[in-house]
């Protein structure tokens, strides 16, 4: 027994105190929201519970995986989830009009949810590798790294992913150095092909943009989402309705309000105030994970721990931009929010690689 | 330098990855402006745009349907009372099959042919999102099994809905009319009048009778309830009420024994009878025969049985007092009479030598007496008493049909009463003018001389008698027949009078009024045409009587009641007043194809004087429950 709890002890210390606290005040008030949201469901409570304790466990696990042996996973999974998305292609099933599933049998999963763990692990890796002698080639290599799995999963079409997928790799580009120039080239560039991407979206990718500007041309329709959430968030004020007071929320008007909307339930229950103090937690999330990734000793580390934590901030932006009407509905999680096992899972493995490039680093040093 | 490069590289890289990093910083932060700006946007700058869009979100009204006001006799025996029942219904904006529901329900309940093809046409008629009832007044055994098997009925509810009771029966649905389910038409009516909002909740609406006219008062204002409603708009729970406003009780000038009364002194003829307060207007009874059950039409009747009453040759719901038309005939006798003393055509004394016709000047056409031979000698008072033709064949020339149109409007023949009931026929008093409109043709002399004992173009309603008859009864004036007496405001039960309204105040001169009066006396007496009908009666009655031809008499022949057909026998006809020294009541009486006013009309109007009068029932009617009670 003593052997035992050394050894738990000794995990324990990868643990990184200040990551710890703000992601347990975050699922804290996520607890409390889907309490409310659910009416007080036990399944529902329960079930979160039981997300976060494994989430947790993983996170513990990862941040006792050193960096070194991390980055060397990173080939392997990304040549992986690459075959996989071609198996898609080739053999996927159709879902919702999507090819975005495999079914191996015992299980179906969409590999492009690999790919976002994948796809920073191998550029970090890659660029660790030739961190000697980066030169303007390295980073063609890495582009096109980024546009294989980008390109696999856009024809899908899952557009959202594409972008999550895009917007990691370009963060992971960008800390490795990416010119300035290149990225305002490509800036430029991209705003001008916008009229050609419009054209090439799918009519419901279209629909969604176009009802993000005018929800209320349709209602009861698509429309109906954005309404009830933004009138739930509206009506909330300053310090909001009350926990389990939101009648937005408790009559049923907030659609998938312990998911995806979850922030509608929020805002309407919290208030401003909530959300300034929802939104601060998540900046000292992101400020946590760039200070470690500032101390880092290795670019492997480096990339890892800044990518990750920008990673999270979109996710965030995302989510609450659609849940309150500026961005379109897209299928994306609030980070440490949502009900949902898989989601919360990825995103404490995240912080688990954090963690872990935070506390190894005399041992990397050594 | 080769050496020197990687590490100067390594501290340049650590440098720009620090720059980076404050750059990402930088693009993190402005991300969270933005969120946090539309926080602020929707939750300070329009939260109270927001917070109203979840409040109208949130809460619903629900309509709450006012109570009905009650319909009352005089002396407070209910004519229309309102009761609720449980009533089977189907919605039709169902994704279910109709057909199958229908089916399922004929297995634990039974359904009638008549409900089913009344459930039809409802459906036809109704709108989408409404629920059509299938069987109304459920018993508690129904609504038991019904409710135990509810999921093998989709689409079905059993809802407690208010109904109709019309326990007078057909004899008072000609009064009390009947309502129905809100229609097209009904709807269009609503919403063209701005009353739309307060039929939310309510299913029936007056069709005829008072319950048509007095729709707005015996409504009443519909209440609300607010609920809180979830998404799928499902009550959760009720917040306030704003409580509905009964209907208003209306209470009759109508004595529903008198109904009784006058319907059961018809017997086996058809036909229509109004009597009247002289005084106020107001109406006493109103018996339009054959009647109908007027609880039928409540939840909508079945096609059949619709049928039948509508294409009946007896023709039950037209309401004969209102709507039927006939020639005056004899009646208008009395007004003739008034109309040439008043306009200086003749004097009480004049008299005239009657051989038993009347023929115009330069013409041989002989205009007969309905008395062979003649009356002799007669003056005005006799002429009325004994009905005489001649007298107001010669009269009606020497009047001239202008003066004699203009004068008898005054009466309200060729207008409406006025009566607050909808539907009534204005008749019709020729002029040459109308004559002229109407068939673009001269009026011949001729004409005016039938004109004068009430032949030829004049159509009237027995309201019209009666109203005429009163302004005899009680000094020219001309009163709206009014069958509402009182109005009960539903919170301070306090009954509130309808005023008489009183049209016109027309001067007669008292001597002239006396010799008319004197005449319809003389008509009840011995030698009278009506003698018969007044014998032993303990108060004078004043009347007279008439036919309306049914089938046109051929110049030379003979009138005779025994050879034709019941249905082609004249319309027989009588106005009368009674006491004859102050009168309390008119009566106006149409038997169809009753022959003769005196033999068959005027009995009539004295059973119903001596019930008003005298409390006397007639010896061989059945005394009904309920009506004795209180008499």
């Amino acid at each position: 027994m003593p052997r035992t709890s050394h050894w738990l002890l000794r995990g324990l210390r990868h643990v990184d105190g200040i990551l710890l606290t703000l992601a347990l005040l975050v699922l804290g008030i996520s607890l409390a929201v889907v309490t409310s949201a659910s009416g007080q469901s036990p399944v529902r409570i329960s079930g979160h519970l039981v997300n976060i304790g494994l989430a947790l466990a993983v996170m513990v696990l990862m941040a006792n995986v050193p960096p070194h042996l991390l980055s060397k996973v990173g080939p392997p999974l990304y040549a992986a989830g690459v075959v996989l998305l071609v198996g898609v292609a080739l053999f996927g099933e159709i879902r919702n009009g999507a090819r975005r599933w495999l079914d191996l049998g015992f299980i179906a999963f969409q590999p492009s949810e690999l790919l976002k763990l994948a796809l920073p692990l191998m550029l970090a890796w890659y660029f660790q590798r030739n961190e000697a002698v980066l030169r303007a080639k390295h980073f063609m290599v890495g582009g096109i790294l980024l546009l294989v799995p980008f390109l696999l999963i856009l024809r899908q079409p899952d557009l959202g992913t594409a972008l999550m997928l895009g917007a990691s790799g370009f963060y992971l580009l960008f800390f490795a150095g990416l010119p300035w120039k290149v990225i305002l080239g490509g800036a430029t560039l991209g705003a001008a092909s916008l009229p050609v991407v419009w054209g090439l979206m799918h009519d419901y990718q279209q629909r969604r943009v176009l009802m993000l500007l005018d929800p209320a041309s349709d209602p009861l329709g698509a429309g109906y989402h954005i309404i009830q959430s933004t009138i739930a968030i509206g009506s909330g004020g300053l310090f909001g309705k009350g926990w389990m007071q939101g009648t937005q929320n408790q009559l049923d008007f907030i659609p998938e309000r312990t998911t995806d909307f979850i922030y509608a339930v929020f805002g309407e229950e919290f208030g401003y105030a909530g959300a300034i103090l929802l939104v601060g937690l998540y900046l000292a999330i992101v400020a946590r994970g760039l200070v470690i990734a500032a101390r880092a000793p290795t670019l492997f580390g480096r990339l890892m721990a800044a990518t990750l934590s920008l990673n999270l901030f979109t996710y965030v932006f995302v989510n609450m931009g659609m849940v309150s009407g500026i961005l379109p509905v897209v299928g994306v999680p609030l980070p440490l929010m949502s009900y949902g096992g898989t989601a919360l899972v990825t995103l404490l493995l995240g912080m688990g690689i954090l963690m872990s490039v935070a506390t190894h680093r005399q041992l990397n040093k050594s | 330098m080769p050496l020197a490069t990687p590490l100067k590289n390594l501290d340049r890289e650590l440098a720009r990855f620090h720059g980076r990093l404050k750059a990402g910083g930088i693009f993190v932060v402005l991300l969270a402006a933005a969120l946090l700006g539309r926080a602020f946007y929707l939750q300070i700058t329009q939260h109270d745009y927001y917070i109203q869009r979840a409040e109208n979100n949130r809460i619903s009204l629900v309509p709450v349907a006012p109570n009905r006001g009650l319909i009352l006799d005089r002396k407070g025996r209910i004519l229309a009372e309102n009761y609720s029942a449980y009533t089977l219904e189907l919605a039709r904006a169902q994704p279910h099959d109709l057909e199958a529901t229908l089916t399922e329900v004929a297995k634990l309940i039974e359904i009638t042919p008549g409900e089913l093809r009344r459930f039809r046409r409802l459906l036809a008629e109704s709108h989408e999102f409404e629920t059509v009832p299938l069987k109304s007044k459920l018993t508690d055994e129904e609504v038991a099994i019904l409710a135990a098997n509810r999921y093998r009925l989709p689409g079905a509810e059993v809802k407690a809905r208010l109904f109709r009771n019309y326990q007078a029966g057909p004899g008072m649905a000609h009064v009390v009319g009947f309502i129905g389910r809100i229609n097209d038409r009904d709807l269009k009516s609503l919403r063209e009048s701005g009353r739309e909002q307060n039929y939310r909740g309510t299913v029936h609406i007056g069709k005829t009778g008072l319950e048509q006219s007095y729709e707005t008062l015996l409504h009443g204002r519909t209440g609300f309830d607010q609920m809180e409603t979830d998404a799928s708009g499902r009550a959760v729970r009720a917040l306030s009420r704003i409580p509905p406003v009964p209907g208003k009780d209306l209470r009759l000038y109508l004595d529903e024994g008198l109904q009784a009364v006058a319907e059961h002194a018809f017997g086996d003829y058809m036909g229509g009878l109004v009597a009247l307060d002289p005084n106020t207007g107001g109406v006493l009874a109103l018996v339009s025969k054959p009647g109908f059950d007027p609880n039928l039409f409540i939840d909508g009747i079945d096609p059949e049985t619709w049928k039948t009453l509508n294409e009946s040759p007896e023709r039950p719901m037209v309401n004969r007092v209102l709507r039927g038309i006939y020639p005056p005939g004899s009646t208008i006798k009395p007004f003739m009479g008034l109309a040439g003393l008043e306009l200086g055509v003749r004097k009480p004394e004049d008299t005239i030598v009657d051989p038993g016709y009347f023929s115009l000047p330069n013409s041989s056409h002989q205009y007969r007496d309905w008395k062979r031979g003649g009356h002799g000698i007669v003056d005005l008072r006799r002429a009325i008493a004994q009905s005489c033709d001649t007298y107001f064949y010669k009269l009606a020339v020497d009047m001239g049909i202008d003066r004699m149109h203009d004068y008898l409007q005054k009466f309200s023949f060729g207008e409406k009463t006025g009566i607050d009931l909808e539907g009534e026929s204005a008749g019709l008093l020729p002029s040459r003018e109308w004559k002229q409109r109407r068939w673009k043709k001269v009026w011949y002399p001729g004409e005016t001389v039938i004109a004068g004992i009430g032949q030829g173009y004049h159509l009237t309603t027995p309201l019209q008698l009666a109203t005429a008859t009163a302004m005899i009864a009680n000094g020219g004036k001309r009163i709206e027949p009014r069958l509402v007496q009182a109005v009960r405001d539903p919170f301070t039960h306090v009954w509130q009078a309808q005023p008489v309204v009183v049209h016109e105040q027309l001067s007669i001169k008292p001597e002239d009024l006396a010799v008319i009066r004197q005449g319809m006396m003389d008509a009840m007496r011995p030698g009278g045409t009506a003698a018969a009908a007044a014998a032993g009666a303990p108060y004078t009655i004043a009347g007279k009587t008439g036919t309306a031809q049914v089938v046109g008499i051929k110049q030379g022949a003979r009138y005779d009641a025994g050879s034709l057909s019941r249905k082609n026998r004249d319309h027989a006809l009588f106005i009368a007043y009674a006491p004859a020294e102050n009168p309390t009541i008119v009566v106006a009486v149409m038997v169809e194809n009753g022959g003769h006013g005196g033999s068959t009309a005027a009995p009539i109007a004295r059973a119903v004087f001596d019930y008003y009068l005298t409390g006397k029932r007639p010896g061989n009617m059945k005394l009904e429950g309920g009506s004795d009670a209180s008499d």
